[in-house]
């Protein structure tokens, strides 16, 4: 079991704890699936065997550029050894890890912790999921 | 009449002339800024503008005027630039400066005669109406094929570069054709007598009749033809009709009423400036003749253009002073090439001579007195030795050792002139006068694509020659340089998409991973392999794109099988096989939109498309679809999109085959085929062609007796024609072909490379194309049937076989911890229907509130 790379929470992260979203099994091997957190939508990749093995990852779903929820969909892949999502409509990368787009500076999405508590997918996040559900 | 002259441009430059010289004169004039002094009127004899003459005959394989016409039409719709077509010039007014159109008169200040030439035709009695054709204008080439109606058999007089033209073009109207020549061999200037002789026999192998040392006395009506020709040696040959190629002669009437001189075989004599004996008057092209010479090939007439361009805008310009008379072609599908002194009449040149009588091909190869020096050649049957001998002769360079070398077959080891031992000045391309030099530059600049060369220098875009040996040069100056030529899929495979499909052949791979293990690099890939190596894996093999182990290499298209709209929701195109749907069909389609509340809009492939659906939606309006008996359409996926049909012989009064009928065979045939782009059918019932089958990839015309085969046409954003691959084909063999043509190119075809693009990047173009097909020159015809025949037998609706699995619709939720749909996506109603709410409609309604 691993998690993503640390990111610091751009609130406060002692508010921060982590939240489960869904089981193990909804996951689909080397794609994205999108789960719903307090009014969030977070997609979430989840990596088998890469070479750092088994990884999980957390990103917001929402492409900037075309302001449509559809970063769950995209097709994740590696680029200079960065592991990327390619947003589906226009094809911009973003790192899992960090959010980052690699072809315009001026992008990036939200990332979150995550990882699996048994057979649970959880993030570390602010805020009450169950309430906003 | 120009009085209106515009103040900048205080002088009137008037072109006669709108051929290939004509036009190739005008661009050089715009590129070196002649429109910034000159008013330029330039006169059109015939209706269209300039067009490619070198490639007449493709205009009977499909190709219309517009796309012969050279250069873009926006060319002559600049400011100061006047094109008059159908305007022919009717006299030059040398006093008074002025020429004389039936419109009234216009001034020059300079004049350009590029009037070309006419088609010579003998005075034979009763030499008339369909037995007096001539092969030279777009508007001879119509009334060729209006004599062609109901004809059987046709004669070319003249076996010549152009006779011999003309005859291809007959055959290729589907008419038996002879050649009559009046010397002793065909193409008596280029070849020599065992040159024309290896020619004969290979023509003739061909299906066309050739008849030598023929002078026709007469023409009378004829027994079992429509005409008879009767022969001075008493013979005779019936035809329906003469097409006559016995040379040409300068275009000169108007030089010679304005009193210019006139050399004594024709043409405007001009001096190495191309100036006539009037100042102000200059000749180029076929018209004009230069130290009693007429040039008639494209290349001296491009330099002469390009001199006077220069010479009108005080720009430096090399005299002209004789060309190279060297050709290579391809007529009636042989190679013939001629160099230099082909025939050896240079005092004390010696031969090299090559005959293979089993394949029919001829070589010579004349060298100088002393052996060092290339002077000339023949070529039948093979034209690979063009490039260097021609190199060979034009720089002067040293014969290798063993001269025969040059001209034995390669197996034997060819002494082959590679790119480093041109001279800088060597010209590469002669119809644009790129030189090595020249090339070499630009690879300087920092052009590394073949494509952006060609656009800069126009190497390679005139006749078209030198495209091998101008890759070469490149590809030899982009290595020199250190700079490789990459052609890697992407970071994780150094192959080609054509290496990689054959690698997942050979090895049987199935798998992405295992590629990626065995043949790539890191552990995960890209967005550029995965799908690239998706839709190898799906033309191999097929299997349903779902699998989990296949679905995360799919694009978003693929993988949720609907077409992903630009707020995230889906589009829906069930499969409507030729368009062809019952009313029932119809009315649950309606249902089914009205239900889920889709856009719905016509497509252009005669479907209907079903807009606005989100991810959680597509089973549940799948599952209706295939109760009512739909199938998916594949319009997600790089595949068979539609076939498109008109009604054909079952409604209308003209259809002649059962259009529909074949539309949904083939529809049914590939569906499902994945390949490197989408793939497009079209067929019409007549040669009316209301199916538009001739911007598809694969279309498909009826004909009395059978199926014309068109392919590697396009729409889209740079149509293209689609060419004739066959005529008059039975059922099974049209789908022989299509089976052959659809599979190779998945083979060999480079990723999201459509069939135009595909079929403009082969060597040896359509020809090629032909022989792999048609004559099976690979020996691959019955692997490509076979493995056609495994996708058809594994094919299923990939839709149908997802609904009964659990576990591939897990990914069909909107989200999958929370049931409902993404609350950012937000319609409005339209003209009675829902679209997707604009940026400024959005900030109307409230947006979710984000809690983090």
């Amino acid at each position: 079991m691993s998690q993503a790379n640390a990111v610091t929470l751009a609130s406060n992260p002692a508010a921060a704890s982590w939240h489960p979203l869904c089981s193990r099994q909804e996951l689909v091997a080397n794609s994205g699936i999108v789960a719903w957190f307090a009014g969030t939508q977070i997609a979430l990749f989840y990596l088998p065997q890469t070479q750092g093995g088994e990884q999980l990852y957390a990103i917001h779903n929402r492409d900037p550029q075309s302001g449509a929820n559809v970063i769950g969909r995209g097709i994740v892949g590696q680029l200079d050894g960065a592991l990327v999502v390619a947003s589906p409509l226009y094809k911009q990368h973003f790192r899992l890890d960090d959010g980052q787009c690699l072809e315009q500076p001026d992008q990036s999405l939200t990332v979150w912790p995550a990882r699996f508590k048994d057979d649970q997918v959880e993030i570390l996040a602010v805020g009450n999921g169950a309430a906003a559900n | 009449m120009s009085g209106n002259v515009a103040s900048i441009r205080s002088a009137t430059l008037v072109v006669i002339g709108n051929g290939m010289v004509g036009h190739h004169c005008v661009e050089q004039l715009v590129e070196l800024g002649a429109l910034s002094r000159y008013e330029i009127h330039v006169f059109g004899e015939e209706r269209q503008r300039a067009y490619d003459r070198v490639h007449l005959s493709e205009y009977f394989a499909g190709r219309d005027a517009e796309s012969l016409a050279l250069g873009v039409a926006e060319l002559y719709q600049q400011p100061g630039l006047h094109l008059h077509l159908d305007t022919p010039v009717l006299e030059i007014d040398r006093q008074r400066k002025e020429v004389v159109t039936r419109d009234g008169r216009t001034r020059y200040d300079q004049l350009i005669l590029a009037t070309g030439s006419f088609p010579f035709v003998p005075p034979i009695t009763g030499a008339e109406g369909t037995s007096r054709l001539v092969y030279r204008t777009l508007e001879d080439l119509d009334a060729i094929r209006q004599a062609a109606e109901g004809a059987r058999c046709g004669v070319v007089v003249g076996g010549g570069l152009l006779g011999l033209e003309a005859a291809n073009a007959l055959k290729s109207l589907g008419l038996q054709a002879h050649v009559v020549e009046f010397a002793p061999r065909l193409m008596p200037v280029q070849l020599d007598e065992q040159g024309g002789a290896a020619l004969r026999a290979q023509i003739e192998a061909l299906g066309v009749g050739v008849h030598l040392s023929r002078a026709t006395t007469a023409i009378t009506p004829g027994e079992s033809c429509r005409w008879r020709m009767q022969f001075a040696d008493g013979e005779h040959l019936e035809t329906d009709l003469v097409v006559f190629s016995a040379g040409i002669r300068p275009q000169d009437a108007l030089a010679r009423q304005a009193g210019l001189h006139i050399a004594e075989r024709g043409g405007v004599v001009v001096d190495e400036y191309c100036r006539s004996n009037d100042a102000d008057i200059y000749a180029i092209g076929e018209c004009a003749s230069w130290n009693g010479s007429v040039f008639g090939l494209v290349a001296p007439g491009y330099r002469m253009a390009r001199s006077v361009a220069a010479q009108l805008t005080d720009q430096p310009c090399e005299p002209f002073t004789g060309a190279d008379m060297s050709t290579k072609l391809k007529l009636l599908g042989v190679d013939v090439g001629s160099i230099g002194d082909a025939h050896g009449v240079t005092p004390g040149s010696r031969s090299y001579r090559f005959i293979d009588e089993l394949s029919g091909s001829y070589r010579r190869l004349v060298v100088s007195a002393d052996g060092k020096q290339v002077l000339g050649a023949v070529l039948v049957g093979d034209n690979s030795y063009y490039d260097t001998l021609l190199q060979y002769a034009l720089n002067g360079i040293r014969l290798p050792k063993d001269p025969s070398s040059l001209i034995l077959p390669q197996s034997e080891g060819v002494v082959a002139l590679g790119a480093e031992a041109l001279p800088d000045a060597a010209i590469i391309c002669s119809c644009h006068n790129v030189s090595k030099g020249a090339v070499c530059c630009q690879v300087a600049d920092g052009v590394t694509e073949l494509g952006a060369l060609k656009a800069i220098t126009r190497a390679g875009t005139g006749c078209g020659g030198c495209s091998a040996l101008l890759k070469q040069v490149f590809e030899h100056e982009l290595s020199a340089r250190g700079i490789a030529v990459d052609k890697s899929l992407c970071e994780h495979f150094a192959h080609t998409r054509q290496e990689l499909y054959g690698i997942v052949r050979v090895e049987g791979i199935t798998r992405f991973e295992e590629l990626l293990e065995r043949h790539g690099r890191g552990s995960i890939g890209c967005d550029i392999c995965k799908p690239a190596v998706g839709s190898i894996l799906a033309s191999c093999w097929n299997e349903p794109v779902m699998d989990p182990a296949l679905v995360p290499l799919q694009d978003t298209n693929d993988t949720f099988m609907a077409n992903m709209q630009k707020n995230g929701t889906y589009s829906v195109v069930p499969r409507i096989a030729g368009g062809e749907i019952t009313p029932d069909k119809l009315i649950v389609l309606g249902e089914v939109a009205r239900k889920y509340d889709l856009y719905t809009k016509i497509t252009g492939g005669q479907r209907i498309d079903l807009f606005g659906a989100q991810l959680h939606e597509l089973p549940a309006i799948w599952g209706e679809l295939i109760a009512a008996g739909f199938e998916t359409g594949h319009a997600y996926g790089k595949s068979l999109r539609t076939v498109k049909s008109c009604v054909g012989s079952t409604w209308c009064r003209y259809g002649v085959q059962d259009s529909v009928g074949m539309a949904l065979h083939l529809e049914h045939r590939y569906k499902g085929l994945r390949a490197p782009h989408k793939i497009k059918f079209g067929v019409s019932g007549c040669t009316r062609e209301c199916a538009e089958a001739q911007s598809k990839d694969i279309g498909v015309i009826a004909t009395d007796s059978g199926w014309n085969l068109y392919v590697a046409g396009n729409g889209g954003m740079r149509p293209r024609h689609a060419e004739l691959f066959a005529t008059d084909l039975d059922d099974q063999t049209l789908v022989r072909y299509i089976d052959r043509f659809l599979m190779f190119y998945v083979r060999t075809a480079d990723r999201l490379q459509r069939t135009s693009v595909w079929r403009e990047s082969l060597d040896g173009g359509l020809d090629y194309l032909k022989q792999v097909i048609i004559d099976d020159s690979l020996g691959l015809a019955a692997e490509l049937e076979a493995q056609m025949q495994l996708v058809i037998d594994r094919y299923e609706c990939e839709w149908a076989n997802a609904l009964q699995d659990p576990e591939k619709l897990k990914r069909f939720r909107t989200f999958v911890n929370a049931a409902g749909a993404d609350p950012d996506i937000r319609f409005v109603t339209e003209r009675g229907q829902r679209r997707p709410a604009t940026p400024s409609e959005l900030t109307l309604i409230p947006a979710t509130e984000e809690v983090l």
